[in-house]
């Protein structure tokens, strides 16, 4: 018990949402929104650790999803490889390329990986349109194999539901371990004052590059799971506006707050379907609910929330 | 054909480096990337439109007018979105201008529809044979009133009290509030100087592309890597860094491979913050930690 017991408890509840959620919603579309908000918290869990800790935010992670998308569905799909093996060689291979971009970007002071991974998205979009005889450029891969478990196939929206959802339970334990652990508060000494942390004994170069390369395996084993789940994927969905809506779930959510990141995933993630119904001013209520509640709550919803129902004491003794 | 190439990269260039112009201006008053810089191109491109074609308004009245007119959409969108917001996180400030950016972009899609428009360029006739080359006549257009702007923006910062002011600011916010220039006014008014900017970019270069709604995008974002090439927030670097990145992509294109065209620009920009952060021109900004 001790200090975990709020974590320990949001955790129980949550499994058991998430457990007893498929009794209520049985309609195979709805269930389907509730495997896309479990592979974009996954990704959100991740992106938030480095956001929260690292204090920069990467317009990138559509392209460490769309490389995990892509290499487990050309690999399976195009050239037989065996699928749950191709999605650790996918995640090793995006963490590799996360290595190279964050480690001379992450050294400098500023923005400076908001505009590499900017970049890298663009161009990583742009080579997957253009290179259309392996990848089907624009009209997408199709014929992506399902994932099979033994003799157990995950051949329908539910299992893939339970699937899904488990790996974003284990990523979630796993976030909030490492945010409880020794190297979490390394990472938020650095958060709070790199150059303190750096006299403390801290590699702040590498514990930030570690981060970001763990973002990017979060994101690249939830394309791997999300192109064998459709079995389709097009360029379209790992464009750069992706990258935008991941962050914007981040800060929406709270940055630094693992629980927030599965709110800000659940909430934005059906907020366009929700919005087709105002048709063409979709966009322009987006962009302005965004706007408003960044300017009037940059904290986060979640943190607002929890801030409200706790009750109030002084907050003089938070650092 | 190099001088071919060359010609259509410095016009494509010139049209970044207004765009770079905007970023950096914006930056050095605020710190903060605009991303509905972008939007504030396409903008300029549909009032011209508008003016040009749905009003009929002559050609020497639409520039003014639609500069002004994105001019002032810019500086409101200062005031509305970025004065009052509760934070001073750069993360949430640059997430405010995407914010921003997209209900920009939803408006003119409202607006203008999602169909092409295409607008006629400022003056008719075949193309002139410069050097071997057939340069359009836009393209000496773009080239002139870039040359211009830069000129004015150039006696603006040197010259006025506003410019001077502004500078100030660029270089120390809370000495040049101590001094009695209103800070908050000098964002509003950077805010503003980027969005005429922008919008002279889009009205130059819709001609020679289409005008869409989401037009400013990619060239926006090129202007963006542009400014990075120069080295962020430096005038002089912006304009380099855009003419340069204008002519390698188009050489690039012309000889290398047309279909990854796009993609040079944005190979660009990441060799240029692995090798050096600082840009072409820049000084301290690629500080290590």
């Amino acid at each position: 018990m001790g200090r975990h017991w709020p974590w320990r408890l949001g955790l129980g509840v949550l499994t058991a949402v998430v457990a007893g959620l498929p009794l209520v919603v049985t309609n195979p579309y709805y269930v389907n929104i509730l495997c896309i908000i479990g592979l974009n918290s996954m990704i959100v869990i991740g992106l938030n650790l480095l956001v929260g800790y690292t204090g920069q935010i990467s317009l990138g992670h559509a392209a460490f999803y769309s490389l995990g998308a892509y290499l487990s569905g050309l690999l399976t799909g195009s050239f037989g490889f065996p699928p749950w093996p191709t999605i650790l060689l996918a995640m090793a291979l995006t963490g590799l390329v996360a290595f190279l971009i964050g480690v001379p970007t992450l050294k400098l002071a500023g923005n400076y990986l908001v505009m590499a991974t900017l970049g890298f998205n663009l161009i990583v979009n742009i080579v997957i349109v253009q290179w259309d005889d392996l990848t089907g450029g624009p009209s997408g891969f199709p014929g992506i194999p399902t994932l099979t478990l033994g003799g157990f196939a995950f051949d329908s929206d539910l299992r893939w539901y339970f699937l899904i959802w488990f790996f974003t339970l284990a990523g979630l334990v796993l976030a909030l371990n490492l945010v409880d652990s020794r190297v979490g508060r390394a990472l938020r000494a650095i958060h709070g004052s790199p150059v303190a942390a750096a006299t403390l004994g801290v590699n702040v170069a590498r514990f930030k590059a570690a981060v970001f390369v763990l973002s990017a395996l979060y994101a690249s084993l939830a394309g791997s799971l999300y192109a064998h789940y459709l079995s389709f994927i097009s360029p379209k969905t790992f464009d750069v506006f992706f990258s935008v809506e991941l962050v914007t779930m981040v800060i929406i959510g709270g940055m630094g707050s693992v629980w927030g990141s599965l709110m800000g995933a659940i909430i934005l993630t059906p907020l366009p379907q929700v919005l087709a119904f105002f048709d063409e001013w979709k966009e322009v209520i987006y962009g302005g609910l965004l706007v408003i509640i960044l300017i009037f709550s940059p904290q986060g919803l979640f943190i607002l929330l929890s801030q409200g129902l706790r009750p109030r004491r002084k907050e003089a003794g938070r650092a | 054909m190099t001088i071919q190439f060359l010609f259509t990269g410095l016009t494509t260039g010139a049209i970044y480096a207004l765009i770079a112009i905007g970023f950096c201006v914006v930056h050095n008053a605020t710190g903060i990337v605009n991303f509905a810089q972008v939007d504030f191109v396409t903008l300029g491109g549909m009032l011209l439109y508008t003016f040009l074609h749905q009003a009929g308004l002559p050609l020497w009245l639409d520039f003014p007018l639609a500069v002004t007119g994105v001019a002032v959409i810019g500086g409101v969108l200062e005031r509305l979105t970025l004065r009052p917001a509760r934070s001073n996180q750069v993360l949430i400030l640059i997430f405010i201008t995407i914010g921003a950016s997209i209900f920009l972009r939803g408006g003119m899609e409202h607006v203008w529809g999602r169909s092409s428009l295409a607008v006629r360029p400022i003056s008719g006739g075949g193309p002139l044979e410069i050097l071997g080359a057939a340069v359009m006549p836009q393209s000496l257009w773009v080239m002139a009133l870039t040359g211009l702007c830069v000129a004015a923006l150039t006696w603006y910062f040197r010259r006025t009290r506003p410019g001077k002011a502004m500078r100030a600011v660029a270089d120390n916010p809370k000495a040049a509030s101590l001094v009695g220039i209103d800070v908050a006014w000098m964002k509003t008014l950077a805010f503003a100087i980027s969005g005429g900017v922008g919008a002279l970019a889009g009205m130059l270069i819709v001609p020679i592309t289409t005008l869409a709604y989401d037009v400013g995008v990619m060239i926006g974002l090129k202007g963006f890597a542009a400014a990075v090439l120069g080295g962020y927030g430096n005038f002089l670097g912006a304009i380099l860094g855009g003419l340069t990145l204008g002519v390698v992509e188009s050489l690039g294109a012309g000889l290398i491979s047309s279909t990854y065209k796009d993609v040079i620009a944005f190979v660009i920009l990441l060799l240029v913050l692995f090798l050096r952060p600082s840009g072409l021109l820049g000084t301290g900004a690629g500080e290590r930690v």
